[in-house]
């Protein structure tokens, strides 16, 4: 008796393991097939760039503050705690480097993303869930007027091209962060700064690769906060459990990401 | 059931399952072009469903919908984009895009589907928001609307390029005694002042049979009964009469089915 009980309950276990599976890979599935339907709905928006520059202005420069001030906060204690380890050593004058290369290579493109990702990509999902709910995209399509290519595919659009404009607004923010306490504060030799900053900074590895982060990072979180929307249930509870999805999974896809790309991109580079 | 030159709609032997549950079953209508035509039924009988058939958001099982002469779930994705441009539909809580002003909400489907230079796209958006009494309102947003603005606006939305059919989803739901007759009003007048065929899908039973020419009931998935509203008020089929007049028990019951209620008191057993 016990014996099957126990069997049972490991057969049962399986399943589930099973079903979920089936079920993530199927997900996974309608999100790419929906992705490329963005991709060749993406006409309109070209079109009538109108369409794309106004959600701009709701992903992007809305965006701006959050990613401003952060930036400058993370590159005031990148250059505190760089300053506090090179001391040691006496190199206290290669803290510009380690701030811009920290921020060029890594830290801007991921954490931006990270904050766009709540920023930016919570308020799509919600923004389109709320939209099916309220039955303004069945609206829609009864007009005639198809929504993933009016309502879909501009915000994916917009927030492809905010985020590494934000990204690189972001290292920006965090240089001159790093620069306000090191140089301004501490006092560490203006020059030296700058100028170490510079030589050691490569465009191609360095700010090209972080540019191709941020890109990736772009197309990544807005595609699933634009799916995540489109999807969710059009009840209250299915919106704030699309929202939080769109947070955690874009999360956890840039931090993925950020590892393969990282992997491939400094692969041979000693 | 045959067209006539005068038939806009014709439903044919229509059924629809979803996950195997038959939701219509055999349903034959037909809606002559400039007549307003009510569907009415208790909750979950299909009505929704059935607008839903007619503008192609989904397919029959089996049987047909023809509307000005096509078979709505025969057409393309294209075709049937074309097809809807000559439907408007008033969804029930409205569905103004929140993101655009009145304005612009009436003004939606002229910007996508014309070339119209915006100072005649003005004019026409005025005339139609004058049509249903809000052109004052035209500047302002979805949220600074009452109920009733809201809906009116999305009437005034639905008829922006003249079409043939207009179906209007519960219309009526939630609207106070003023607002409820003022919509009323204006579904009769816009369809006899456009010629628009009008489909209602209602649980209102009295504005309804104020403003329609024919009245289909569903229940089950079945057409229970039809008629003119002169003959519905008369009608002593039980199904009809206990909707018309609002009975609590009747062909509909009051109670959910369940087992004697003495058993579930667990009365027999003592009696006994």
């Amino acid at each position: 008796m016990l014996k099957r009980i126990v069997s049972g309950r490991i057969v049962s276990g399986i399943q589930s393991i099973g079903h979920r599976v089936i079920e993530s890979t199927w997900r996974l599935g309608y999100a790419s097939r929906f992705f490329i339907l963005v991709l060749l709905k993406s006409g309109t928006s070209l079109r009538r760039f109108n369409l794309v520059v106004r959600e701009l202005y709701f992903t992007g420069v809305l965006s701006l503050i959050i990613i401003v001030v952060s930036g400058l906060f993370v590159g005031m204690v990148l250059g505190l705690q760089g300053y506090e380890t090179l001391q040691k050593y006496g190199s206290e004058s290669a803290v510009g480097t380690l701030v811009a290369l920290s921020l060029v290579r890594e830290l801007g493109p991921v954490v931006a993303a990270l904050l766009f990702a709540s920023r930016a990509g919570s308020a799509i999902t919600a923004e389109i869930g709320l939209m099916k709910a309220t039955e303004q995209l069945a609206a829609m399509g009864m007009m005639a007027v198809d929504p993933v290519a009016r309502v879909v595919a501009p915000r994916f659009w917009a927030g492809v091209i905010s985020m590494p404009f934000l990204a690189a607004i972001f290292s920006v923010m965090g240089v001159f962060g790093g620069y306000l306490v090191t140089v301004i504060f501490i006092g560490v030799d203006e020059g030296s700064y700058w100028s170490q900053m510079q030589s050691a900074v490569d465009f191609r590895f360095d700010i090209l690769n972080g540019f191709i982060k941020s890109c990736f990072f772009g197309v990544a979180v807005t595609a699933i906060a634009v799916f995540e929307g489109y999807d969710a249930p059009p009840t209250a509870e299915g919106v704030s459990g699309a929202t939080t999805r769109t947070v955690v999974t874009s999360s956890l896809v840039i931090l993925g990401l950020d590892f393969i790309l990282t992997a491939f991109m400094f692969r041979g580079v000693s | 059931m045959s067209m006539t030159p005068e038939t806009l709609v014709e439903v044919h032997d229509l059924n629809f399952s979803y996950d195997r549950r038959p939701i219509l079953k055999g349903v034959h209508m037909t809606m002559q072009r400039g007549q307003v035509v009510a569907i009415m039924g208790g909750s979950g009988s299909g009505k929704t469903t059935l607008l839903r058939l007619i503008s192609g958001a989904i397919k029959p099982t089996s049987g047909y919908v023809r509307f000005a002469g096509e078979v709505v779930h025969e057409l393309n994705r294209d075709a049937l984009f074309k097809l809807r441009r000559k439907m408007g539909m008033l969804f029930q809580f409205g569905a103004l895009f929140t993101d655009l002003s009145v304005f612009d909400n009436v003004a939606f489907q002229m910007r996508e589907h014309t070339n119209l230079p915006e100072s005649m796209i003005r004019d026409l958006v005025l005339m139609k928001l004058h049509a249903v009494g809000l052109r004052g309102a035209h500047h302002l947003m979805p949220n600074a609307l009452s109920g009733g603005m809201a809906r009116r606006v999305a009437l005034a939305r639905s008829i922006a390029l003249d079409p043939m059919l207009i179906m209007y989803d519960e219309p009526f739901t939630g609207l106070d005694p003023i607002s409820l007759s003022v919509i009323g009003n204006l579904i009769r007048r816009l369809s006899d002042a456009l010629g628009m065929t009008s489909i209602v899908v209602t649980h209102d039973v009295q504005e309804s049979l104020k403003i329609v020419d024919y009245v289909y009931f569903i229940a089950d998935g079945v057409i229970a009964a039809q008629g003119t509203p002169q003959e519905v008020r008369q009608s002593v089929a039980p199904f009809v009469h206990q909707f018309v007049h609002g009975e609590e028990d009747g062909p509909v019951p009051f109670h959910y089915p369940a087992q004697s209620y003495s058993r579930d008191l667990d009365l027999e057993d003592s009696i006994a």
